[in-house]
């Protein structure tokens, strides 16, 4: 009685396609960024409008730029490792707060902690695009002359961290 | 606290459902009565348990303990308490826990409510039951854990989406649950009796009515979110045919024929591999629904940033549970043997069309929602597939359908006679016919579509009125006593059919002559819509609990005499910063006044949207009476609990 | 006797192959002249779109580009996936979370001066999201810029 297979026979190709759909994964993306220069900006700091943030700035040195928003759940996420990470030392991590207001930014740095050198403040998106920023958080990798090595979409985890970001960093710095 | 003892339950109901989906299995196949009697206690030591999870998860909404992230990422102090017990469902781990306590809820129900069932079926069916919960409690406890602690707590939430803050999101989903999840008993009841190879009259009287009431609660809750998708979303519209409505809409359509078929075979003995093929297929649906809404694979590319692992988790438990039962099936299914022959003319052949037709309409939704994510996969580009896709296929597949619904009440089993049927419905088809071509000339215009429509809707009435005279006439007997002893089922199947013909008769002459505009209008400004002068007062700030609303009035008259008034607001969600257009609606049982607010222009002008959508109401109108006719066959006497072992042989007229 | 109880059977099951030929038939039919594709900027650019069909364009709202006719209801706006950009002209109110420098799909044509006329502005998402064939627009764009970007005015 072949016929009653075929339900099954039906299933297992539906299984393949969304199995297939599932590895989908966006954080596959390649982004053409990488090997580019960072895009310039200049933006007003996000503790002090007065004073502006640029890549620029940053020259000379090995950096993590990392795009968050206290609105972001995944932000929350990955924040601890950030603030871990910016304790050792090991690589100074700038950040852009991504449409956002201030005042909730600020009281996101107050309660968990601010691992930031300094912050962008982006409050329309606006560089947003230029970095091709799907959502956030995500991180950047640059390097001494300003040239983006790396990108992270979405959260960093301690694997990430551990096997790509670090070993990269190190890397940078000896050149 | 708290939310560490409602973890703690959550653990131990993974240990209980391990036992409860087990134990009693094994113990059905070695008729080992101590093993299949675990089955029983564990049931009910579950659902203690995993409704003490999910209080607790409640408690954390209500007593807003921002310390556990999913109350943070859905929640607000601001947020009134019905919605902050609504929020408990209004993300992915909470949904989870409802998708859990329901299924405990129905596993408890068929422990109370099974003891005329042999021992071994009940011990199969709740093992069954609790391996499906095993899936889900594992789900939530590895990857997906609503008591996931917030370290250092959250100053204050990001508050519950705005679209779900309102007072269909408290009810729906719940109702929406309860009828996905419910399919689970009738699943359960089919791989009990694939296991046992018990496939009768029997099986099938006990299966349907879980499946009659999760059947009315699926069709409650779609009703329930096409009103509120109707009223929230601003459009005007009561259907939009994306992925999360086509996600619920599936498995009703399979459910339908499912509840069809079960009554051929109770009734004649037939369809058997089928219905249970039938039963497998709503709770797969039900579960790819689960799977479509709640991964993320059509929505949102971010969904898998947060967590591929979910995704992955939840199509391995469809592999395991679909890909199991439908390999049992095509096992086992050769050896159900046939049920009685039947004419090519009769009333089993008649519902057998209906079936195929509403399984031919389920595949088609099926391809339209998964298509696009077909050609996706296969890195052939994005496509969409709109709403012009599922209204060409659904008219012409529904339309033989609904003709075949009015025959199919009225034929006899097994043989029945054309010339005689054609005989009884002359006059029905005749009525039918005249007001298809006459009222649409009354109404405004004529188009076939519309003609068509009304010929449906107005052959189910007819049918209707005809069944009625000849369930009447039959005997000498008083009229009260007559109706008396007609079966409640039988009532049932009448109501839930005119339900369709309500239905039909909205969808129609909404869609025939609904009109509307979009106008730009500066206080005073009037805007004529169909008959009416619509005048648009003004805006006026009000401040709610968590927004800020600008609340427009316009004022509705009819040759200059006042009417009604509609009142749209455009809110401001302050905590997501999230705009919401709330529609004004003046509903009427002949026709709704819908007006809702774009946006500020100069000058204190406004854009305005308004609509004239005559009987909309009836749509969902007929969505209750289809409901209520699945609770009239539930209230059936032979339904009522028998002692065990006793075969009922009650014979019943009738299909509900 | 045993022969006609086949033969009916026989029947049966040929109306209803018959049928579902039938509703298959139909259900693909339906579908082919129903699929909206979907192309980015850059494609309506090159010219690479459908003449007479209508079809789906994605990106992001250029900031600043929006504007509105004296009648309040008509809108143009300006569609980027980055690199190149398309002007719509959309009559109706647009949806709530329709914003400037937000991820937005509109449904339409282009008539002959290469204006995109939208029938449909969808923007459904909340701040996390973006419609993913916006997210596509941008994704192909930047597969395939050979420069950093050009952010049109």
């Amino acid at each position: 009685m072949k016929r009653f297979l075929i339900p099954l026979l039906i299933f297992i190709v539906l299984v393949a396609f969304l199995g297939i759909g599932l590895n989908l994964d966006p954080r596959e993306v390649p982004s053409p960024l990488i090997g580019k220069p960072a895009p310039i900006f200049s933006l007003a700091r996000l503790d002090d409008p007065s004073k502006s943030m640029s890549p620029k700035d940053m020259l000379g040195k090995v950096w993590l730029f990392n795009v968050w928003a206290s609105w972001c759940g995944a932000c929350r996420d990955e924040h601890p490792l950030l603030v871990a990470l910016s304790k050792t030392g090991i690589v100074p991590i700038y950040g852009m707060d991504y449409k956002d207001t201030r005042q909730d930014a600020q009281q996101w740095l107050d309660m968990g902690g601010n691992p930031y050198v300094a912050n962008a403040f982006d409050v329309n998106g606006r560089v947003g695009i230029d970095y091709g920023v799907y959502g956030v958080p995500e991180t950047y990798v640059i390097d001494k002359k300003g040239i983006i090595v790396f990108k992270q979409i979405g959260p960093i985890t301690e694997e990430v961290l551990r096997d790509k970001i670090l070993p990269l960093v190190k890397g940078l710095q000896t050149q | 606290m708290i939310p560490e003892i409602g973890h703690f339950a959550l653990i131990l109901a993974l240990l209980v459902a391990l036992v409860q989906g087990t134990f009693p299995i094994i113990g059905a196949a070695r008729r080992n009565s101590v093993w299949m009697g675990l089955a029983v206690p564990a049931a009910r030591a579950q659902f203690f348990l995993v409704a003490t999870a999910f209080f607790c998860l409640a408690y954390a909404f209500a007593s807003m303990d921002y310390s556990v992230t999913y109350v943070a990422t859905n929640s607000n102090s601001k947020l009134p308490l019905q919605y902050r017990i609504a929020a408990v469902w209004g993300g992915h781990e909470g949904s989870l826990l409802l998708w859990a306590f329901i299924l405990n809820v129905w596993t408890v129900a068929v422990s109370f409510f099974s003891k005329h069932l042999p021992d071994q079926l009940r011990a199969r069916i709740l093992g069954i039951m609790g391996l499906i919960s095993i899936g889900f409690i594992l789900f939530m406890l590895t990857v997906s854990n609503p008591f996931e602690r917030l370290i250092p707590a959250a100053f204050d939430g990001r508050d519950l989406n705005p679209l779900l803050q309102d007072p269909g999101m408290v009810f729906h989903p719940p109702m929406l649950y309860m009828g996905y999840v419910g399919f689970s008993v009738a699943f359960a009841f089919a791989i009990a009796a694939l296991i046992g190879g018990q496939l009768d009259a029997t099986w099938a009287r006990w299966s349907r009515p879980w499946t009659t009431l999760a059947w009315v609660f699926l069709t409650i809750g779609i009703m329930g979110g096409s009103n509120w998708a109707y009223y929230e979303l601003g459009w005007g519209g009561w259907w939009f045919w994306d992925a999360v409505e086509n996600a619920s809409f599936m498995p009703w359509l399979v459910g339908t024929a499912l509840i069809h078929s079960l009554a051929v075979t109770e009734k004649r003995g037939g369809f058997k591999a089928w219905t249970v093929l039938l039963a497998i297929c709503a709770f797969s649906l039900s579960l790819l629904g689960t799977f479509l809404v709640r991964s993320g694979v059509l929505t949102s590319v971010h969904a898998f940033a947060t967590d591929p692992r979910r995704g992955l988790f939840i199509l391995m438990f469809l592999v395991v549970v679909i890909g199991g039962s439908l390999a049992l099936f095509a096992w086992r299914a050769p050896k159900i043997g046939r049920g009685g022959m039947f004419q090519v003319v009769s009333r089993e052949s008649f519902l057998l069309a209906n079936n195929v037709l509403l399984a031919v309409a389920a595949i088609s939704v099926l391809l339209g929602t998964l298509y696009p994510l077909f050609l996706d996969a296969l890195g052939m580009g994005k496509i969409s597939v709109g709403p012009p896709y599922f209204d060409t296929v659904f008219a012409p597949l529904m339309t033989p359908a609904v003709f075949l619904m009015g025959l199919g009440t009225l034929a006899r089993w097994k043989k029945a006679e054309l010339p005689e049927l054609s005989i009884r419905l002359r006059w029905a088809f005749g009525v039918s016919l005249a007001t298809a071509l006459i009222l649409p000339f009354i109404l405004g215009h004529w188009t076939p579509m519309i003609g068509l429509g009304l010929f449906l809707a107005f052959w189910i009435f007819t049918t209707t009125v005809n069944l009625l005279i000849n369930q009447l006439k039959s005997n000498q007997l008083s009229l009260i006593f007559k109706i008396k002893s007609i079966p409640r089922s039988w009532w049932g199947m009448v109501v839930a059919h005119l339900g369709i013909g309500f239905f039909v008769l909205g969808v129609t002459i909404v869609k025939g002559y609904e009109s509307e505009t979009a106008v730009k209008m500066l206080p005073g400004d009037v805007a004529h819509l169909a008959g009416f002068d619509f005048t648009f007062d003004g805006i006026k700030e009000v401040q709610g609990p968590n927004y800020l609303s600008e609340k427009g009035q316009i004022t509705v008259s009819v040759m200059g005499k006042e009417k009604t008034h509609l009142f749209p607001e455009k809110r401001l969600y302050t905590v997501q910063n999230m705009p919401m257009t709330e529609a004004g609606i003046s509903p009427g049982v002949f026709n709704d006044l819908y007006a809702s607010l774009g946006e500020p222009l100069e000058g204190g002008a406004w854009s305005v949207r308004i609509y004239y959508k005559p009987m909309v109401e009836w749509i969902w109108a007929g969505c209750g009476l289809m409901a209520i006719g699945g609770l009239l066959a539930l209230s059936d006497k032979r339904y009522r609990m028998k002692k065990r072992g006793q075969i009922l042989a009650v014979e019943n007229k009738g299909v509900a | 006797m045993k022969l006609k109880a086949r033969h009916k059977r026989f029947i049966l099951i040929g109306i209803g192959l018959a049928l579902i030929a039938l509703a298959a038939t139909l259900i693909l039919n339906a579908f082919r002249s129903n699929m909206v594709f979907f192309y980015t900027p850059t494609q309506v650019e090159k010219g690479e779109v459908p003449k007479d069909t209508g079809f789906r364009i994605g990106g992001l709202v250029v900031p600043g580009s929006l504007k509105r006719d004296d009648d309040g209801l008509t809108v143009h706006f300006v569609i980027t996936d980055t690199s190149k950009t398309v002007q719509v002209i959309y009559k109706g109110i647009l949806p709530d979370l329709f914003k400037e420098g937000k991820g937005v799909v509109a449904q339409g044509k282009v008539d002959a001066s290469g204006l995109f006329v939208a029938s449909e502005v969808l923007a459904k998402h909340d701040e996390n999201y973006m419609p993913p064939e916006a997210a596509e627009a941008l994704k192909r764009a930047r597969e395939n810029s050979t420069s950093t970007l050009v952010v049109p005015k």
